[in-house]
């Protein structure tokens, strides 16, 4: 089973050098931590800032720098700022090759539900809407299952989504899943760490397609 | 050179009135126009429908306004982090549109472009494109929203000079840029205003043409909303 840094570490294992990547706010945050040397990936953050670079020192935080979660942050070496509609501009023109995020719910068509719980919680869709329309490449992290033990990963949303058929691929603390292009399924890709498959079958509530042998997955 | 300078914020906001749309620059607490809030927060103008990424804090940034009862309607795309604002909204008090990021960082931008509408794939299949026209573009589909219609648009800059010429800094720039395209009368606080022919043309973010009022804030308090740093 994996932590949040593992799930990072998963994530961070799918970029690709030259790549422009979105990270959403919680366990997306941490896969920046985890990019592998020998390629270049640079982070955009959504209220207006590509090259996005770590924490600032203490003390050395700026009221004008901030990232999509409202955190201090500092720019690395080429980075670049831009107005909001720029930026969206980048995300639905399909400049940024990745986006990662968290979801509440995810169907096996690929939907996503992330921004409500009718009656409980209503922040509000932020980015997450354009940034699930329009990317390319979407992987979602998140634990497989609820607080109340339930599968995140369902038949279909109950939640209000947030967008239709757009999820490619979910790395959760359990497992590494594709969404079947073909809307057949969660395909199982890999486990994580001493998780069986009959584990991920039990909590996994959707269509989950196994074939062949599944292997544990390397970090 | 037309001059656009006023003396304040009171001075500023003369000709808002009760019950207008009325869009504020910022991100968060990040670029906000806290001089014109301020000013706001003066009079017994009420009922405004405010176009703002955000709500602001409890008492900070809109969150003021919310707490006078001064908003009647708030058109955003993240409300979290407010206890008044939460609680105005499930009391019914207050009406809230949530819109994507993108298309409300559009629909300003679209106004200040003579684009009265655009088609845009984020919402559709959820909540948002209810009601909305789909069509179907290069295989994907696609929802229709509209330009923002507001008579005042206040944003917030880093330097200006007499003209309105605006420079931005850092990640303050957000939603200023396009806001100040979109609104009839904008109204931009800079924290350093400058004659013209200071600033270099080269290095102007938003043109003067954009904006129709310019001051200098007495004050910014730039509250940062999440403090996180790493230690050396």
């Amino acid at each position: 089973m994996l932590d949040k840094n593992g799930i990072a570490k998963r994530i961070a294992k799918e970029m690709q050098d030259g790549w422009y990547v979105n990270l959403g706010i919680g366990i997306p945050t941490l896969v920046a931590n985890f990019i592998p040397e020998n390629i270049s990936v640079e982070f955009q953050s959504e209220n207006g800032i590509l090259g996005m670079g770590p924490f600032p020192f203490d003390g050395e935080e700026d009221a004008d720098l901030i990232n999509a979660g409202k955190q201090t942050i500092t720019a690395l070496p080429g980075a670049a700022i831009f107005d909001s509609a720029l930026s969206f501009a980048m995300i639905r023109g399909q400049h940024v090759q990745m986006t990662v995020l968290g979801a509440m719910e995810v169907s096996e068509t690929g939907d996503i539900a992330n921004w409500k719980i009718p009656g409980k919680m209503v922040k509000g869709m932020g980015g997450a809407m354009d940034l699930v329309a329009s990317a390319e490449n979407i992987i979602v992290a998140m634990q497989h299952t609820n607080r109340a033990g339930e599968s995140k990963l369902l038949k279909t949303c109950t939640l209000p989504i947030t967008g239709v058929r757009c999820v490619k691929k979910i790395v959760t603390d359990l497992a590494v899943l594709e969404v079947d292009p073909d809307g057949k399924g969660f395909r199982l890709l890999e486990r994580a760490p001493g998780v069986s498959v009959e584990e991920i079958v039990s909590k996994t509530a959707g269509q989950l397609i196994i074939e062949g042998d599944i292997p544990e997955m390397v970090l | 050179m037309i001059n656009k300078v006023v003396p304040n914020a009171t001075a500023a906001i003369a000709g808002l009135e009760s019950h207008m749309t009325v869009l504020f620059g910022g991100f968060g607490l990040c670029g906000i126009p806290e001089n014109a809030i301020a000013a706001i927060s003066k009079t017994d103008i009420t009922g405004l429908t405010c176009v703002s990424n955000n709500a602001g804090v409890d008492g900070f940034g809109l969150g003021i306004l919310l707490e006078n009862r001064q908003i009647k309607k708030m058109i955003s795309s993240y409300v979290g982090e407010n206890a008044e604002f939460e609680r105005q909204m499930l009391s019914g008090e207050l009406e809230v549109d949530l819109v994507p990021q993108g298309t409300l960082a559009e629909r300003c931008r679209a106004a200040g472009a003579g684009i009265p509408a655009f088609f845009t794939p984020a919402g559709f299949g959820t909540e948002v494109a209810e009601g909305k026209e789909v069509r179907w573009f290069n295989g994907k589909p696609h929802i229709l929203e509209h330009a923002f219609d507001a008579p005042f648009a206040f944003v917030k800059a880093w330097k200006g000079d007499e003209a309105g010429n605006l420079i931005f800094k850092g990640t303050a720039r957000n939603f200023n840029p396009v806001m100040a395209m979109a609104g009839k009368i904008t109204v931009a606080e800079v924290e350093e205003l400058v004659p013209a022919g200071t600033l270099d043309p080269n290095e102007i973010h938003t043109p003067g043409i954009f904006v129709q009022r310019i001051f200098q804030g007495e004050k910014f308090e730039k509250r940062i909303e999440q403090r996180t740093v790493r230690t050396r």
